[in-house]
């Protein structure tokens, strides 16, 4: 299965990247999962965790707040001002 | 010892001082160039995803924003002049300062009044002594920027931005900062940051080098005009938040240059003394051979 290709980037560093199964992000609208294949989608995050579920099956869990999420063929980028890994 | 050598000595001495430090502030200079370039380069992320995401809402959507919209009539500008809290920097801050001064010049030309958002303890300086106003201002933390100021000054902005022109808003937004080009050019760039043109191609390497990339149809959440409307102030944030990185690493490199000649010049001083001092050395020597050998000849004459 193809997997997805995340980046978490904050304002002055580039927090996490790598591949991932599956990412569950807050939006405005509410909750959100991307797996793989996903349609491109730009979306504005609400305060709230972003979970990254890794290849492995472990999973890793980042704060993000007053940013956006953008996923396009397979590559999904969590871009906040502030971004922390949990 | 003759007057005339104890000064020479003095300077020497004193130009020996000088060079110790400003050597000393070369070295730490240098120092803080690579740390301000890594975070130029950290930073680089953040803003690549934020133009890129700019970039594919404005290119699929009609979107009217107020923020991308070019107002019919300008009657006020607003410049914002980053500068360093310190001096000893070479021409760093007043470039950017001349820059920012034909920049009005060009503006008031044009009929439009002029308001200033100012970085840097220089810029502040340089307004007080002239008695000019200026509408805000921002001291301290231009060696080491943090995302905070940016914030800040991209909310000072734009509110004022989005206020009336005639409640003391204004129409459009410059900045004027030093660009880091190497560690030997530091290039004042003036740009204008509001209203945003939408064409504008970054100068993000990659996006230069490959075909303008086509963005695929992205679905909005919740719809593009809020996703603008989140989006387009990040974006500000970020171009504010890179100019003040920018000029930091310009500034540390300037000071690197202006003290590395400083040094080169304390290095001059201290020989061209040094020679002075030795041949002032020399004719005291030669002078008192002189009056010794003046006196015996008269005692042996007197004889």
């Amino acid at each position: 299965m193809a997997s997805l290709n995340v980046s978490v980037v904050s304002a002055d560093q580039q927090v996490w990247s790598g591949e991932a199964t599956m990412v569950v992000a807050r939006t405005v609208e509410g909750e959100i999962g991307i797996l793989p294949g996903h349609e491109p989608m730009l979306a504005i995050l609400a305060r709230g965790e972003v979970r990254v579920t890794l290849p492995g099956g472990e999973k890793i869990t980042a704060n993000a707040d007053d940013g956006f999420l953008s996923v396009q063929a397979n590559a999904v980028q969590v871009v906040a001002s502030r971004a922390e890994l949990v | 010892m003759g007057a005339q050598l104890r000064v020479y000595r003095q300077k020497i001495k004193s130009a020996q001082t000088t060079k110790k430090i400003t050597r000393a502030m070369e070295l730490i200079s240098a120092s803080r160039i690579q740390k301000a370039q890594a975070r130029v380069a950290a930073s680089e992320p953040y803003s690549t995803a934020i133009t890129r995401a700019v970039s594919a809402v404005a290119s699929y959507s009609n979107v009217a924003h107020v923020l991308t919209t070019e107002p019919e009539r300008i009657d006020r500008a607003a410049i914002v002049i980053f500068t360093s809290d310190r001096g000893l920097a070479g021409a760093f801050n007043s470039q950017v300062l001349r820059e920012a001064e034909e920049l009005t010049e060009l503006l008031k030309s044009q009929g439009k009044e002029v308001e200033y958002f100012l970085v840097g303890r220089k810029s502040v300086g340089y307004f007080n002594f002239r008695h000019r106003s200026f509408e805000r201002s921002w001291i301290g933390g231009t060696d080491n920027p943090d995302f905070d100021t940016a914030k800040e000054i991209a909310d000072a902005v734009l509110e004022a931005f989005l206020r009336d022109a005639g409640d003391g808003g204004v129409d459009e937004i410059h900045i004027v900062y030093n660009r880091f080009v190497s560690r030997i050019t530091q290039v004042p760039v003036v740009t204008r940051l509001l209203p945003l043109e939408v064409v504008e191609s970054d100068e993000t390497p990659e996006a230069s080098s490959t075909k303008h990339e086509v963005f695929p149809l992205y679905e909005f959440e919740p719809d593009a005009e809020t996703v603008l409307d989140g989006l387009l102030p990040v974006y500000i944030e970020s171009r504010i938040y890179n100019a003040m990185l920018q000029s930091s690493a310009a500034k540390h490199a300037a000071t690197q240059k202006a003290m590395k000649s400083a040094s080169d010049n304390a290095d001059k001083l201290i020989t061209d003394y040094t020679r002075l001092a030795n041949n002032a050395r020399q004719s005291e020597i030669t002078q008192q051979i002189s009056e010794i050998v003046g006196g015996a000849d008269a005692l042996s004459s007197a004889k």
